[in-house]
């Protein structure tokens, strides 16, 4: 790699993703959009405590279990990827 | 517009809890986040929780560890926040407060998924802290000390991994070998590819331990391993000598022991009998107690059970992992055990508590063990229990908790002086109406009669050394009566008073001798019963009396003073006079300082509206040292020493400053201070306290001078937490009072109102407001007040819960069983039988049971809060939940008022919003409002969560639906509608013709009915997408809401808009069939912005002084309420910002969240300033 590459905005950007969960980039699909999105805000939702209390209300469970649950809905956010048209 | 946000209450939830000894020493200690709050905690010796310390720290806290320097005596806090931050705090016991000893940078700021602030772990030497944060990221600080003792921290080092979500991690106990963490994670990259969704079924969560090598400086992954997938939370074992090491994992019904090269113990967590089979139990939260010989771990579940894990182990060995039913208190974020005996629990929603162990459940009791864990077919044999009286601890103590606040209006129902505050609290069985007014919780202790109307009571002591009072003293208009405290209080002869003359002061002097100074003498009662009487000369009498132990001051009619001082022989001798140019209103000395012979300052007030320093020093005796004029004539005089600074416990060790106050015939209660040299008087402040002039009298308050001021009602000024406190006193208005001290009452108060001499001590100091609480049998939602009829009708309801007659009967059930002793504990119940029979297992305690998630039941109640009785209660039944409620006054006077309820049947949220249906129900009431009749129940075709009253029909936002019903016989009809809201009402307000509706994602939308097309339509609407919590009409133009992610904002629809659709005669309505942005053609501004960190669940606007400015007041789901001024002028608001820049400067917030971007944490802040703590 030439120094000049380093300031060059393809690698900016790959640092800046491998950096960053969730940069987005020219290829994104609509669904690993959302897979981001939806992880960002279960996250959200985990750290912000009056929030978990919130949804601990509406559904008549404890808050530790409200919490274990978004961490559990992390993991496949969206339901199954899609399958991909160019294989 | 500007406003000015005051919290009126900080929040009463706790998010977290950590014990330890912060002070350093024995004493044991817990610190608190209540969000945005960290709070220091300290059991007394009476075993109640006293709050040391309170910080607001702009930021949310996630978690908190402490953690302790091998040989230190003292231990650290640890705050992982939303700051991108790590602070470690120390608490400095001297000044009483948080020393910032190190604060570290590591990432962005705010709650984020790659961002470590959500977990911390500490390595149980004290060595190593890991900040993790949900998804990848893991940083490990190396804490050391330096030649100086003092802490270092090292740069952090990192231990991530990509694509893994982490749901725990702890310290794992290694003695002083490198240190090891370790952590619940869980690897999605496969699962996020694989769309057959093969990858995400095998998807398994691993235990992995980090090792953190000190010699190398390096974090490297020692070991990972399958863990069960139902893992989610872990807890540090002992080791090093004290134990196994090792981790227990806490999984979904099981509890397994894991370490590096031994087998899985694993063991099945009870369950109770009456649990449904497809739910699972899971911890949320626990404790370890570790002694010299023995540990044990406290467990508990979701559903409250605490359960006490023990291992059985050879040196490293785990031979067996025992879990034993403990007790049932209610579900916490956290649980400390303490070394002096003590549980904190720090519950989830309602009252914490603190309990106290009576044993430690080493009796028989339900108990899985990892030996007898049988495997079927079905999988794990699972291990049944039932929830019994709690056996092993006892509550001794309970801090009030709102938390959450779930509805709030203000109103002055009982028609006091300042208007109550009617909130809904808590959730399920722990629900409740509590009813707060401002002011501090008296508890009275006695109530006697007099023969006549008193006007004045002193108590006194009858040595110097004395812990008690000796005699009360009451003057009446012509005599004085003399009480002696003893084992009662009665009437005695025998104390020389004179008791044929009024009194006008009654006093201790010198050391152990007594004055009574009354209109035509002093009366000097020697400890050996001589009596010495000093007569006035002439005819004079005296008016007023200002004294301490050493020094009197008496003023004559027609404006004389003289000074008496108490000699070394005990004698009161004339030292000098002074006339004063006219009558003397007030007079005042201050207490003699510590080892001086006199104190030098003599205040005196008079009619001329103005206060003299005088001084009592031999040099210049009565010479006039400074003059203070005031705006109305001075009714009573009171020098207060103030530890003005923030100052230890003791607050020696900082110079006090003497305060002047003085009572003013107009209600104002003015304070200066006086200058402890010269005499000179600065720094003037006053406020109203009523409408009567203010009389002051000194008190003890914490074994400190404190201040009650009685005007119309009663006042104290006290220290708390080293800040100046003046804070209203719930009670009645006295006329004259005195501290109190006796065997039975360290601290109390005695004083004189009409007739009856009145004994009480004031309690929770501190607090802003005293609550009564009525409860409630579910999570309550909303509710109406129907001012006339001085009745509240509140909704509750509650989702996966049995309704009460299936309660009962279940109950009824597991008690026959239980005769069978299935918990083989049938002596037990016996005993529990005859203590109370009438609720064996109360639901407040042991939670309801649980039922399939799908199930809902709900009442609607009528409730009279002065009597705090339930007039009616109707339970809904078939599953049908109620959402809304609204008066609501038809057009046909036929009926007068009716309730409209809107209820859903069968509600479901997950996998998709769906109900089987909804309906509007429509009471009559009946029999002076206390009883609530059916009229007819309208079928509808969504939830209707909003319901208004509007033009004499009824508004409804049926989902995404706003319709206008009218009253028919049998149903209601429907008028009108509109169906362009995005996705679902939530809130409908209305003023004049304009109806202001909320969206529960879409804030704001205002629409027009006009009447002679029937129509309903959007003129104007929101341009952020807001999830509305709570929202309040403000004026024609504005409306104030709040959002899901805790932001409270404004909106506004400019003057010339609103103009032209007022003068519009189509109102608009052309310009509205175009539209713009594919809403409303107008659009609302948002004039106010600010980020309160919690979510608002409610808005109200009121005034809570009588006359005093309307502001919004909000509630929060942590239970706090605060307030938002608009300020007046713009001179406030640039002096405002102005203050609130330069504290951002001087003073940033404690764990290192920039102020503004905190408020700012959402959308920039806008028009907003807040308190800052320490002004």
């Amino acid at each position: 790699m030439q120094a000049s590459d380093r300031f060059n905005i393809n690698s900016q950007l790959e640092h800046l993703q491998a950096k960053y969960v969730g940069t987005g980039h020219a290829d994104l699909t609509r669904f690993e959009w959302a897979v981001n999105i939806q992880r960002d805000s279960y996250a959200s939702y985990v750290g912000h405590y009056p929030m978990l209390a919130y949804f601990a209300i509406a559904e008549n469970e404890s808050i530790g279990r409200e919490r274990y649950n978004f961490m559990q809905k992390m993991l496949l956010p969206c339901g199954l990827p899609p399958e991909r048209e160019d294989d | 517009m500007y406003l000015y946000s005051l919290t009126l209450q900080q929040p009463t939830g706790i998010i977290c809890a950590i014990n330890g000894s912060f002070s350093g020493g024995k004493v044991q200690e817990i610190v608190v986040a209540r969000g945005k709050v960290l709070d220091l905690l300290r059991p007394d010796d009476n075993g109640k929780l006293q709050t040391l310390l309170s910080v607001e720290i702009f930021g949310a806290i996630r978690s908190l560890a402490q953690f302790r320097l091998t040989g230190a005596q003292k231990d650290y806090i640890v705050v992982g926040s939303d700051s991108g931050r790590i602070v470690i705090l120390d608490y400095n016991k001297e000044k009483n407060c948080f020393d910032k000893v190190h604060q570290e940078t590591f990432g962005k700021s705010g709650c984020r998924r790659i961002v470590p602030g959500q977990y911390l772990a500490i390595d149980p030497k004290g060595r190593a802290v890991m900040i993790g944060a949900c998804e990848k990221q893991k940083l490990v600080y190396v804490l050391n000390r330096d030649t100086a003792a003092r802490l270092t921290i090292s740069s952090p080092l990192e231990a991530h991994k990509s694509h893994t979500i982490t749901f725990s991690i702890c310290g794992v106990d290694c003695g002083f070998d490198n240190p090891i963490f370790a952590a619940i994670e869980l690897d999605y990259s496969e699962a996020d590819q694989d769309p057959t969704g093969q990858a995400a079924n095998e998807a398994q969560k691993h235990l992995t331990f980090y090792e953190l090598d000190l010699g190398l400086n390096h974090v490297s992954r020692k070991w990972s391993e399958q863990v069960d997938n139902g893992a989610n939370l872990l807890v540090t074992v002992p080791g090093g000598g004290d134990g196994p090491s090792g981790v227990l994992v806490c999984a979904e019904n099981f509890v397994i022991y894991k370490n590096q090269g031994h087998p899985d113990v694993r063991a099945v967590i009870p369950r109770r009998v009456d649990l449904p089979a497809e739910r699972g139990v899971l911890i949320v939260s626990a404790a370890m107690h570790k002694q010299k010989t023995m540990f044990f771990f406290l467990l508990q579940t979701e559903y409250g059970d605490i359960f006490k894990v023990t291992l059985d182990h050879d040196n490293d060995r785990v031979n067996e992992l025992k879990i034993k039913y403990f007790d049932t208190i209610p579900v916490t974020s956290s649980l400390c055990v303490l070394k002096s005996g003590f549980l904190f629990a720090s519950s989830e929603f309602g009252n914490h508590a603190l309990y106290q162990f009576q044993a430690i459940g080493d009796d028989p009791d339900v108990e899985a063990s990892s030996s007898t864990l049988m495997e079927t077919e079905e999988g794990f044999q699972p291990v049944f229990f039932q929830p019994r009286k709690l056996k092993n601890l006892v509550r001794i103590d309970q801090i009030e908790s709102l938390m959450p606040i779930m509805d709030m209006k203000i109103v002055n129902l009982f028609e006091e002086e300042t208007p109550q505050i009617f909130s809904l609290c808590g959730r399920g069985p722990r629900s409740s109406l509590r009813i707060l007014r401002p002011g501090l919780a008296v508890s009275e202790m006695a109530v006697s009669q007099l023969p006549g109307v008193p006007s004045a009571v002193w108590t006194v002591k009858k040595n110097v050394n004395d812990e008690f009072d000796a005699y009360i003293v009451v003057s009446f208009a012509n005599a004085t009566l003399v009480l002696s405290i003893g084992e009662t209080v009665e009437e005695v002869s025998d104390s020389g008073f004179l008791d044929t003359t009024p009194s006008l002061s009654v006093s201790l002097i010198g050391d152990d001798s007594l004055m009574q100074v009354h209109p035509s003498g002093i009366r000097h009662i020697r400890e050996d019963g001589r009596i010495n009487e000093w007569r006035t000369p002439g005819k004079r009498t005296i008016v007023k009396v200002g004294s301490n132990r050493l020094q009197v001051v008496i003023a004559l009619s027609g404006g004389e003073l003289i000074y008496f001082e108490v000699d070394m022989t005990g004698q009161l001798m004339e030292v000098e006079k002074h006339e004063m140019s006219g009558d003397v209103a007030c007079l005042d000395i201050a207490p003699v300082p510590e080892g001086r012979q006199r104190s030098r300052f003599l205040a005196v007030g008079s009619y001329d509206n103005t206060i003299r320093i005088l001084s009592l020093d031999p040099d210049d005796c009565m010479q006039v040292l400074s003059l203070q004029s005031v705006s109305s004539p001075p009714e009573s005089l009171l020098f207060l020493e103030v530890q003005a600074s923030v100052g230890g416990e003791d607050g020696a060790d900082h110079p006090a400053s003497l305060f002047l106050n003085a009572g003013l015939q107009n209600g104002v209660l003015f304070r200066t201070v006086v200058d402890m040299n010269g005499g000179q008087l600065s720094d003037a402040r006053s406020r109203f306290l009523g409408l009567r002039a203010p009389k002051l009298f000194s008190i003890v308050v914490r074994g400190r001078r404190a201040m009650l001021c009685l005007s119309s009602r009663p006042w104290l000024g006290y220290i708390h937490q080293g800040h100046f406190l003046l804070t209203p006193l719930s009670y009645e208005s006295l006329e004259f009072a005195a501290s109190f001290s006796s065997d039975q009452c360290a601290e109390g108060v005695v004083a004189v109102a009409g007739d009856a001499l009145r004994v009480f001590t004031i309690e929770r100091l501190g607090e802003t407001f005293n609550e009564t609480a009525i409860p409630l049998r579910y999570t309550p939602r909303r509710f109406v007040l129907q001012p006339k009829k001085k009745m509240v009708i509140m909704i509750e309801s509650d989702q996966g819960a049995y309704t009460a007659e299936e309660r009962e009967a279940a109950k009824k059930e597991c008690f026959e069983a239980a005769g069978n002793s299935e918990n083989g504990n049938a002596e037990q119940m016996e005993n529990g039988e005859d203590e109370d029979d009438s609720d064996p297992l109360s639901d407040e305690q042991y939670g309801y049971p649980k039922s399939e998630s799908g199930r809902w039941v709900s009442c609607i109640r009528v409730l009279d809060p002065r009597t705090m009785q339930t007039t009616c209660l109707l339970e809904l039944q078939d599953n049908e939940a109620a959402f809304s409620i609204c008066t609501v006054n038809f057009h046909d006077k036929e009926h007068g008022a009716l309730l409209a309820v809107g209820t859903a049947k069968g509600l479901q949220f997950w996998p998709k919003k769906s109900f089987e249906a909804a309906y509007i129900h429509i009471y009559k009431f009946k029999e002076d409002g206390k009883v609530l009749e059916l009229l007819h129940k309208t079928q509808v075709d969504g939830v209707p969560l909003a319901l208004c009253q509007f033009q004499g029909r009824l508004l409804a936002g049926i989902g995404s639906v706003l319709r206008l019903y009218d009253l028919g016989k049998k149903r209601l009809l429907r008028k009108c509608e509109n169906k362009l809201f995005p996705n679902s009402i939530t809130a409908i307000h209305t003023y004049r013709d304009r109806i202001y509706v909320g969206d529960m994602q879409e804030s704001f939308h205002y629409c027009k009915y006009r009447r002679d097309e029937n129509q309903l339509y959007i003129f104007a609407d929101d341009t952020v997408p807001r999830w509305l919590t709570a929202a309040q009409h403000v004026d024609f133009d504005t409306v104030a809401g709040a959002d899901k992610f805790g932001n409270i904002y404004f909106a506004r629809l400019s003057q010339d808009v609103s103009d032209e659709i007022e003068e519009d005669p189509t109102g608009g309505k052309i310009k509205w069939e175009q539209g713009k942005l594919n809403g409303a053609p107008n659009k609302l501004e948002e004039i106010v912005q600010f980020h309160v960190g919690d979510v608002v669940s409610c808005l109200q606007k009121a005034s809570l002084i009588p006359g005093g400015g309307e502001c919004i007041i909000y509630g929060t789901v942590m239970g706090s309420v605060g307030a938002m001024l608009p300020f007046t002028s713009r001179d406030d608001v640039d002096f405002f910002s102005h203050l609130e820049m330069h504290l951002r400067q001087e003073f940033p917030p404690l764990c290192g969240r920039d102020h503004m971007a905190y408020r700012s944490a959402y959308f920039p802040v806008k028009a907003g300033c807040n308190r800052w703590r320490l002004m």
